[in-house]
């Protein structure tokens, strides 16, 4: 506790470089996987390449990726920005997946309804596809946010300041203090980002709270199958 | 008035699904395409408002090919209704009904006391507009369905099975309920079953179609049990069993209708 008190400017300090390392890397994963998951969606030919694309992108080792990336991408390996990508690239593997389901998870008959009423294609996805993915979007970006938050630490090693800082920081000098201090740190904010995204899925799905049916009105007897829309 | 002329659809691997339809759908009147599963009763409604393109022939439209217009406009020119009601899950009962003349640019205050209009019309409560459709019932969510499929007030509504999935009781009320709307509204109704009782009961003009989209007969509902076509219509429309058999007895003094069997029909009027 000593420890934490002394160094509360630093640990502060390394939380916000953490949250500038792992949300736009979330951001940009989540906004740039839906497009994917979309396309994966729509065509069978796609849905094969893309998810496995994906499941073999998120197989390289991350040291390695963090390493390999500048040469790619130009920027100096201790770059904060080369982690950005390396952690959105990780994001997309996880999102792209869940993204694919999350479109396939929209009930034909919605959408086909969408479609007679005189949507177009591109006003359906906005207006129709979009929000009724959103349960298992939002589901999807939890994982990504939690898998972020405590990779960015692994950055660390390649000496990208974060809370990650702390482990490496706390492991050469034997300080258990600071490592544990680095673990529980990483974990609130993951956490706290998490509650984030489920309190902004409440404001943003309102319905899907709602979903189950009330049958106070049920004078007439309802078979289940006309009551429960997918 | 809607006319099919010569339409076929044919898809890639060989079935078809309609096989040369021709026929004329009067306007202001209902008509049912009535037939079972694989008779592409159902195709043959989609192709009116171009969720369906045919692979030959041509669906008019007061005489304009649909072909020729943009599918959306189309579609947004035409109510829709179908079975499982539709209605899109994450929007409350009253902005499923305000959709199509949002889409059409209707502004939201008109919109919306329109759509409120509608959930009396079809005999809803106000209270529910605010509800998701999950939280009605079945018979409820096919009430805004209707409404929905009437908010842009299209001259063609086109319903396909609307009643297949509510229970008896409540598809009888919505059938005697869609009745009294066209007494009101005088809609051209294009209307997709598989239950006769419901053609006959609901159609103008019933149109029999049987596997591979032929049109085995069309006309009143009185015309096929007067002079079917043949023993598939008979068959089809239980003319060849007891149901609709029907002869006289006398009892206590009134002549009751009787079917084969001898249950009661009903009483006949002097």
């Amino acid at each position: 506790m000593n420890w934490l008190v002394q160094n509360l400017g630093l640990v502060g300090e390394l939380l916000l470089v953490h949250l500038a390392l792992s949300v736009p890397a979330i951001i940009l994963s989540f906004v740039i996987a839906i497009p994917i998951g979309y396309l994966a969606h729509r065509q069978r030919w796609a849905r094969g390449v893309l998810l496995t694309l994906c499941g073999v992108l998120y197989a390289i080792p991350s040291l390695a990726l963090f390493i390999a990336l500048p040469a790619i991408t130009g920027f100096g390996i201790r770059s904060p920005l080369n982690l950005v990508v390396a952690l959105t690239l990780y994001g997309i593997a996880v999102m792209v997946r869940t993204a694919a389901d999350a479109f396939d998870a929209v009930s034909p008959d919605t959408r086909l309804a969408a479609t007679a009423m005189g949507y177009s294609a591109v006003g359906r996805f906005w207006a129709v596809e979009l929000p009724l993915a959103g349960p298992v979007l939002l589901a999807g970006l939890r994982v990504v946010i939690v898998s972020t938050v405590s990779l960015v630490t692994v950055g660390a090693v390649i000496g990208v300041q974060s809370l990650g800082s702390l482990f490496t920081d706390g492991f050469q000098r034997g300080i258990v203090a600071e490592i544990v201090t680095g673990i529980v740190a990483t974990m609130v904010l993951a956490l706290a980002l998490d509650a984030l995204s489920v309190l902004a899925g409440r404001l943003l799905l309102p319905w899907s709270r709602r979903a189950a049916p009330s049958r106070r009105s049920s004078a007439q007897a309802v078979p289940i199958e006309a009551g429960e829309p997918a | 008035m809607i006319e099919f002329r010569g339409v076929t659809k044919q898809y890639p691997d060989g079935t078809v699904a309609v096989g040369g339809v021709d026929l004329v759908v009067p306007p202001r009147t209902t008509t049912v395409l009535v037939g079972t599963s694989g008779s592409g009763k159902t195709t043959l409604l989609r192709m009116i408002n171009r969720m369906v393109d045919p692979t030959d022939g041509a669906v008019l439209i007061d005489g304009t090919d649909v072909a020729t217009v943009d599918p959306v406009r189309l579609r947004r020119s035409i109510g829709y209704v179908m079975q499982n009601s539709g209605l899109l899950p994450h929007r409350t009962v009253l902005d499923n009904v305000m959709t199509v003349p949002l889409l059409k640019g209707t502004r939201r205050q008109p919109a919306r006391a329109r759509a409120m209009e509608l959930l009396e019309t079809v005999g809803l409560d106000a209270s529910l507009a605010q509800k998701y459709p999950a939280q009605l019932s079945g018979g409820q969510q096919q009430r805004v369905g209707v409404a929905r499929g009437l908010a842009a007030d299209p001259n063609i509504l086109l319903m396909d099975e609307p009643f297949g999935a509510v229970d008896p009781l409540v598809r009888q009320e919505l059938q005697q309920e869609l009745r009294r709307l066209q007494r009101e509204l005088g809609k051209t109704v294009v209307f997709v079953t598989h239950d006769i009782d419901e053609a006959f009961l609901l159609g103008d003009q019933v149109v029999l179609l049987r596997t591979g989209g032929k049109v085995v007969q069309s006309g009143e509902p009185a015309e096929f049990l007067a002079s079917p076509a043949d023993d598939f219509v008979s068959g089809f429309v239980g003319a060849d069993r007891g149901r609709r058999r029907l002869r006289l007895e006398e009892v206590d003094g009134r002549r009751v209708v009787v079917d084969e069997d001898g249950r009661p029909a009903g009483v006949l009027e002097p």
